[in-house]
């Protein structure tokens, strides 16, 4: 690495380079999955369980296998002993329950949407035909289908494991030593300070990635062949062959391109395993591709948690102490990180804050609805919703501005590196700066003025605004520590650079990019590091016959770990051409330098390029002694940290409280992302972050009604946000470079999606707070927010809460603040009541 | 099997199809027009819109039969050889598309939108946009591409 640095002149680093990946996408030459053809393919279709919990009594296949161009029916229990199982990567405790997860149900369904057989026919139309044709009876079985009955744990998602419990998993500051006891803490703040307790509910989302997973499989090569719409072609290959029995090296994945991912994509899933199971068993290539129903019905979902706060604070505003128990649904399985994306919250629940003690505590239930995991954020976005409504809550309760009482808690610029009291250690930031340039954007002072004439004059249409300052851990992760943590993978990323002949260059990365624009950012990270020209760079992924060692794309890791690993490449490759240069020069190699693409020999005009020194190795007719005839270099790079992007984010909403309806006035973020490889790239990750945070503040939710059924398993039920019902934003940003890693870069993939919640709501909430309102669940509708305005008024005081949110509610006691105890019923589940969807 | 005859991209083709047959699995399928991509079963995303006769349809909304004897123009069809659709260079140029599954349609509608309105305001794009949904953008760039490519000249390159 020191090779390069000194004389390493960033030319490319920093600019907005319009995307190389975007001639065919604008063009419409596609690969994706559901584009491919081959000779002889075969198509499936999915018998899917009506029902939440059920068990199989006897499936009745004639009548499909005789209904036209029908080639094979499939049942669980034909194929159990040979299709595999879905593993989960990360059982967060050893004692974990985790029940098997077979792709074809075999003798039972746990959730509605599961599939049961298999039709594989000539054309997808006939396979979904005679799938209609296939008889399936079930004997009914009783559903866990909230967080509340998974609780009580009477009735089973599975029977057999004799709890709903999967596992309890605790993070508790004093215990670890690095902080206080918290419940003193709070005891102490019962006496003498503050405590504010609260109770909220992360609902149920969809990632809803505009492109349907699509699977291919051709079993006619030496390797099986598998085309998956998956952000995760390693991991696949390598579940494959951990769980079917055929070799490793006997399966290929390919990834071809694929349409967002947003953690819905970081999946093994039931369809993959049957389409490889089909096309095996049947010696032909097979084709499967989701309708958006059953990838609304049976992707994996996101969110999904009841968290129970208490926070601690002295009566000037200084947070003494956080308690979080949570609740978080699984769905009926443990998908790929599954237990695990709760688990990523508890470092992050602190935030950007220095508190003195701190306990987190998730207790993760089965239920029997479809199964939860990552989702941009994955455990991220649910805490800092937690702690940045609970900060603006204490400002309220205090009577001080929510930027005040961030300020009194936040670390310092000038107190870094600071380990925090869940025990990581944040490398750098300056959440000052990036607040002071959001306010200055925002026209804080000026809104916080026409909000109070606004008050004063009673206009129906309130204003209000929200904050959130936010952090998030980046860069998944140092192998060491996911060991630590009973992850059953490391975090490391691969990169190899290929010296072509002609002087062009490849660069294999084992990230797998689904839109993230990899291509363009990595090509100027080599340009820059190999100082050749932008347009020579091809950067390849995502098929394991080209890129062999990867551990792909998710959790913002790419830049921080996946490039990298690509920077450490490109220094080998220097390296090996410094000593083939020297010898060319007849110089010593530590009188050579790279510089601009350059091994000069120092304070002489002789010189060579790396693409001469590249074409010398590949004739390789004139080479030092025991030099090989190559300078393509590889590096495999494991992080010693994570990276801690942050941010400032500032959101007005106009509320009408006559009606409800909500409208987005300004948004303004300022965001901390370290060094910036493309800014182009960057504000469109911000932009697409912040509108899925936002969807999830306003607008998504996924629904089940009374018997388990996916009610909102359409986008006419599931509400994605249209172009009609967003705003343009105002985005810019304030660096302070990482220290871990040499790009100076922290991820921002997340980011947006991380901090946008809490703002929306911290504003609407702001709007109303007047009128009696602290809390509006969401996605706060017109009819929550409406209702919550109508409980609020009668008191004038903050009791709205009880009403907005759809069940009974924990009682308050005399100063207004909202208690709850541990028998109390929880704020009840959105899911569980089909009338209420939330849907506007 | 309806006998169908009609002329994509410029090009004009002859089909038997099935009734039932919709005409972005005519496209995708039998003519290999794979650019247009379909994105939900409800007519909800606008993944497929191409022009039927030089106005936007979903495709997925409207049977091969239906096309029979009109002309169809998809995003393979709207650049002439190496020089992009203005609207094309815009996409590109204001980076309005990520994974750009959802982009051929969201052009095609925003050429129709363009067409309708040569200089629409911001909330005219929105709402004209309102039918094609993106899961990567957030739209702010969308937006921005098409107020882009409706101060540049539209004529000529649209078919």
């Amino acid at each position: 690495m020191t090779v390069t640095e000194p004389t390493t002149e960033k030319r490319e680093i920093g600019a907005a380079r319009r995307r190389k990946e975007d001639q065919r996408l604008i063009t419409g030459r596609t690969r994706w999955t559901d584009n491919i053809q081959l000779p002889g393919m075969l198509h499936v279709a999915m018998v899917r369980s009506p029902f939440a919990h059920a068990r199989i009594v006897a499936i009745d296949t004639a009548e499909a296998e005789q209904a036209p161009n029908v080639v094979a029916v499939l049942t669980g229990a034909q194929v159990a002993g040979e299709q595999g199982g879905l593993i989960t990567a990360w059982p967060v405790t050893p004692d974990q329950k985790t029940p098997d997860h077979p792709p074809i149900a075999v003798d039972r369904v746990t959730f509605a949407g599961e599939v049961v057989a298999v039709v594989v026919a000539r054309s997808a139309a006939e396979a979904r035909d005679a799938a209609e044709l296939v008889d399936v009876e079930y004997d009914e079985l009783p559903a866990v289908l909230t967080l509340e009955e998974a609780e009580q744990d009477t009735v089973h998602a599975h029977p057999d494991l004799g709890t709903n419990k999967s596992a309890t998993w605790v993070l508790d500051s004093a215990q670890q030593g690095s902080g206080g006891d918290v419940d003193e803490a709070i005891e102490e703040a019962r006496r003498n300070g503050v405590v504010i307790e609260r109770e909220y509910r992360q609902q149920r989302l969809i990632p809803a990635f505009m492109e349907p997973r699509s699977f291919v499989c051709d079993p006619t090569g030496e390797q099986i062949t598998l085309w998956s719409a998956t952000q995760v072609p390693h991991i696949v290959r390598f579940a494959l062959a951990a769980t079917t029995g055929v070799p490793e090296s006997k399966i290929r994945v390919i990834a071809p391109d694929v349409g967002g991912g947003f953690g819905g994509k970081l999946q093994i899933t039931p369809e993959e395993w049957i389409v490889f199971l089909a096309a095996r068993r049947l010696g032909r290539p097979v084709k499967y591709t989701e309708t958006r129903s059953e990838s609304l019905v049976s992707g994996h979902h996101g969110r999904d948690q009841v968290q129970r706060l208490t926070l601690a604070a002295t009566k000037d505003g200084r947070v003494t102490g956080l308690k979080v128990e949570l609740l978080a649904d699984l769905g009926s399985y443990a998908a790929l990180v599954g237990g695990g994306v709760p688990v990523l919250g508890a470092w992050m629940f602190n935030s950007i804050y220095k508190f003195d003690s701190y306990r987190f505590t998730t207790h993760n239930y089965y239920t029997n609805k479809t199964w939860v995991d990552a989702y941009r954020g994955a455990g991220r976005p649910e805490a800092t919703y937690a702690i940045e409504r609970l900060m603006t809550e204490l400002a309220a309760e205090l009577d001080v501005d929510p930027i005040e009482i961030r300020e009194k808690n936040w670390i310092k610029h000038e107190e870094f590196p600071f380990t925090t009291v869940a025990g990581m250690t944040y490398d750098s930031g300056n959440y000052e700066a990036a607040t002071a340039k959001a306010m200055e954007l925002f026209g804080y002072d000026e809104l916080r003025e026409e909000q109070r004439r606004r008050r004063e004059s009673n206009d129906a249409v309130q204003l209000g605004i929200g904050v959130s300052t936010f952090t998030e851990m980046c860069g998944l992760a140092p192998s060491r520590i996911l060991g630590q943590l009973n992850y059953a993978a490391g975090g490391w990323e691969h990169a190899d650079i290929r010296m072509l002949a002609t002087g062009k260059v490849e660069v294999i990365t084992g990230t797998s990019p689904h839109g993230q624009g990899h291509e363009t950012a990595w090509s100027q990270i080599v340009a820059d590091k190999l100082g050749v020209p932008f347009e020579d760079v091809e950067v390849l992924h995502g098929d394991t016959q080209i890129s062999h060692r990867g551990m792909d794309t998710y959790g913002s890791r790419s830049l921080v770990v996946g490039a990298e690993a690509v920077v450490r490449a490109a220094d080998k490759v220097i390296e090996k051409a410094k000593k083939i240069a020297a010898h060319m020069l007849e110089a010593s190699e530590d009188d050579l330098e790279f510089r601009s693409g350059r091994l000069e020999v120092r304070g002489t005009d002789k010189g060579l390029t790396i693409q001469e020194v590249a074409m010398a190795a590949f004739h390789a007719h004139d080479l030092p002694d025991g030099a090989e005839p190559s300078i393509d270099g590889s590096a495999t790079y494991d992080p010693d940290n994570f990276s801690f992007p942050h941010g400032t984010h500032l959101c007005a909403m106009e509320v009408d409280t006559e009606t409800g309806a909500t409208t987005m006035r300004k948004y303004v973020c300022v965001d901390d992302i370290g060094e910036i490889i493309n800014p182009m790239i960057v504000e469109g990750q911000v932009h697409g972050g912040l509108v899925q945070g936002i969807a999830q503040a306003l607008w998504e939710e996924a629904v089940y009604d009374d018997s388990g059924t996916l009610v909102t398993a359409s986008f006419v039920d599931y509400t994605l946000p249209t172009a009609a019902d967003t705003i343009s934003f105002q985005t810019d940003h304030t660096t302070t470079p990482a220290t871990y890693t040499s790009l100076g870069t922290k991820g921002v993939g997340e980011a947006g999606t991380i901090a946008s919640t809490p703002a929306v709501v911290n504003a609407i909430v702001d709007a109303v707070r007047h009128l009696g309102v602290d809390d509006i669940v969401m996605p706060c509708t017109p009819e929550r927010v409406y209702k919550a305005i109508r409980a609020g008024a009668g008191t004038g005081d903050a009791t709205a809460r009880d009403a907005s949110a759809l069940g009974g509610d924990a009682p308050r006691d005399a100063s207004g603040q909202a208690h709850f105890s541990p028998g109390a019923e929880e704020n009840a589940d959105p899911g569980s009541t089909g009338s209420e969807g939330g849907q506007q | 099997m309806a006998r169908i005859s009609v002329k994509v991209d410029g090009a004009s083709y002859s089909d038997d199809v099935e009734p039932r047959m919709l005409l972005v699995h005519y496209l995708r399928e039998r003519l290999g027009k794979v650019g247009t991509v379909v994105g939900c079963d409800t007519s909800n995303c606008g993944a497929c819109t191409v022009h039927l006769d030089g106005r936007s349809v979903k495709s997925c909304n409207v049977l091969a039969v239906q096309a029979d004897g009109h002309e169809v123009t998809t995003i393979e069809g709207i650049s002439s050889g190496e020089e992009l659709h203005p609207v094309q260079e815009a996409f590109r140029e204001c980076h309005a598309l990520q994974c750009g599954y959802c982009t051929p349609g969201m052009i095609m509608q925003a050429i129709d939108l363009l067409n309708e309105n040569p200089s629409p305001s911001e909330e005219g794009i929105r709402h004209g946009l309102e039918g094609n949904l993106c899961r990567c953008t957030g739209y702010h760039n969308i937006v921005k591409a098409v107020q882009k490519a409706a101060g540049s000249d539209l004529e000529g390159a649209q078919q």
